[in-house]
């Protein structure tokens, strides 16, 4: 039972809206009364040094992690609980089913399905949760992997491609499910080098040609700022500093954030 | 070598006999261990204690009671409680409850390995618990077992030589009674040591192998 929260956000509510959100381990708070509004086709990059509650975000807000204090909303809609009686109560499996299919999450370690083929990790889902035709799914994966530029690797298994490849692959994978909202956690700290630039290209057309909100922790600077309408900077489990990526970079204001800042600049 | 050529001529069809009747009790305490092994090793992973709790229940007394033990009473005991199984029945469902106990522990720990990141696809793919285990989790875990159960099942078949002392009249049984009449011992047993180690090292290592490779290919392994 939460008193104080509304049961939902009327018309006008931002795509996400983390309210008051608290997280523990035990005893260690990794996120404390978390306040974030995240507008529709924002993009939102979160920075930070490890241990500061940036992949916790994106992963109660995928329900992967559940939230000890506090109520997220997705698209107006309560998503860690749901009204009843004019009450809102923890959110049954039956209400996570229905409000994760706005939600998309691609992973650090890409995660796909090695017994199937790129073109099957796309069309596993579309397929088999949101029961889509096979002709349907079909032409959907391909496009997709067209536009991740795979076209010409739909029929290999992910151990066949190199890290930026199935990185692509979960992308379009996670694309096929027509997310509202699109995660990526720390998706190029796992890939070598040279493969960083393709992945990258990837999420850059994405922003500019889809209407899609985006939320992503990276340690890839440059391109934060490059891509990104907004920058939150967490320290120790709350949003130290944010706004936009010219301010953040150029002319923070928190001791913290300059201090992050120069080290991982310096270290580029 | 012609005293046991002659001793074949006599015998062999009785040893033919006795390995069809093992054959047959392997495949059906085959198929009950690995049944009971899904179903158990699945329910060990459950949340609900109770499932997990019955799960536990039966992998520890199957596993830590003697086999011999099971098997009498099954023959023996439960009769006395008014649960009848005829010698053949009670054999395979002795060496399959038992066996499937141990793999139980395999599909357990199989599952388990899959890595973390299978499961969090699954989730955020919004996957059902049936759809992710189904399509996601357990062909993978498969492959993961396969090895093991090669060996699981190398132990079942020689396992399967306890239910002669049931009187099902397998190898075992047959060599025994060969013996009892002819005194020829060497060449009893001797011929039923040869049989389970041709049935185990010809029929279920490559067997298990080949269907390792095939699945490890399904699986996109390279």
């Amino acid at each position: 039972m939460k008193e104080n929260f509304p049961l939902n956000l009327g018309s006008d509510a931002p795509m996400v809206r983390f309210s008051k959100v608290t997280k523990c381990y035990g005893e260690l708070t990794v996120l404390d009364s978390l306040d974030l509004d995240v507008q529709q086709n924002e993009i939102v990059s979160i920075i930070g040094p490890s241990g500061s509650g940036k992949t916790t975000v994106l992963r109660m807000l995928m329900t992967l992690e559940e939230i000890n204090d506090g109520v997220i909303y997705v698209d107006g809609q309560p998503l860690t609980h749901m009204p009843k009686n004019n009450e809102l109560i923890k959110a049954n499996e039956a209400h996570l089913r229905k409000m994760r299919n706005n939600i998309g999450m691609v992973f650090q370690h890409f995660n796909l399905f090695p017994h199937m083929t790129a073109l099957g990790n796309c069309m596993e889902a579309p397929m088999h949760v949101l029961g889509m035709s096979r002709t349907e799914a079909l032409a959907r994966s391909e496009e997709l992997l067209e536009m991740v530029g795979l076209a010409d690797k739909i029929h290999e298994h992910p151990a066949r491609l190199s890290g930026g490849q199935q990185q692509r692959v979960a992308i379009a994978r996670a694309l096929a499910m027509r997310p509202k909202i699109l995660l990526f956690d720390e998706v190029t700290s796992a890939l070598d080098p040279e493969v960083i630039g393709e992945v990258l290209n990837v999420i850059r057309s994405l922003a500019s040609e889809h209407s899609l909100t985006m939320l992503m922790v990276t340690h890839q600077m440059g391109f934060a700022r490059e891509i990104s309408d907004r920058i939150c900077f967490f320290y120790e489990g709350k949003i130290a500093e944010e706004g936009a990526p010219q301010q953040i970079f150029e002319n923070p204001q928190n001791e913290r954030t300059r201090q992050f800042l120069s080290a991982v600049l310096d270290a580029n | 070598m012609q005293h046991y050529l002659e001793y074949l001529q006599a015998y062999g069809g009785r040893f033919v006999d006795g390995t069809l009747v093992t054959i047959q009790q392997t495949l059906l305490a085959a198929l009950l261990a690995i049944f009971v092994a899904a179903l158990f090793g699945m329910m060990r992973l459950s949340e609900k204690w109770l499932i997990r709790g019955t799960s536990i229940v039966y992998i520890e007394f199957f596993r830590g009671t003697s086999l011999l033990v099971q098997l009498y009473w099954i023959f023996f005991v439960l009769p006395l409680l008014g649960v009848t199984f005829d010698k053949f029945t009670a054999g395979f469902v002795a060496v399959g409850l038992n066996l499937g106990a141990y793999g139980a522990e395999l599909v357990r720990g199989s599952i388990e390995a899959v890595p973390k990141g299978q499961y969090e696809a699954c989730h955020a793919l919004n996957m059902s618990y049936y759809k992710r285990m189904r399509r996601i989790i357990l062909p993978q875990a498969l492959l993961l077992m396969l090895p093991p159960w090669g060996n699981l099942l190398i132990e079942l078949l020689k396992g399967t030589a306890l239910v002669s002392l049931i009187s099902v009249t397998d190898l075992m049984f047959e060599a025994k009674q060969i013996n009892g009449t002819t005194y020829l011992s060497a060449e009893s047993f001797g011929t039923a040591l040869i049989i389970y180690y041709l049935m185990a090292r010809v029929v279920v290592s490559p067997g298990m192998r080949a269907f390792e490779r095939y699945w490890g290919k399904k699986m996109g392994r390279i």
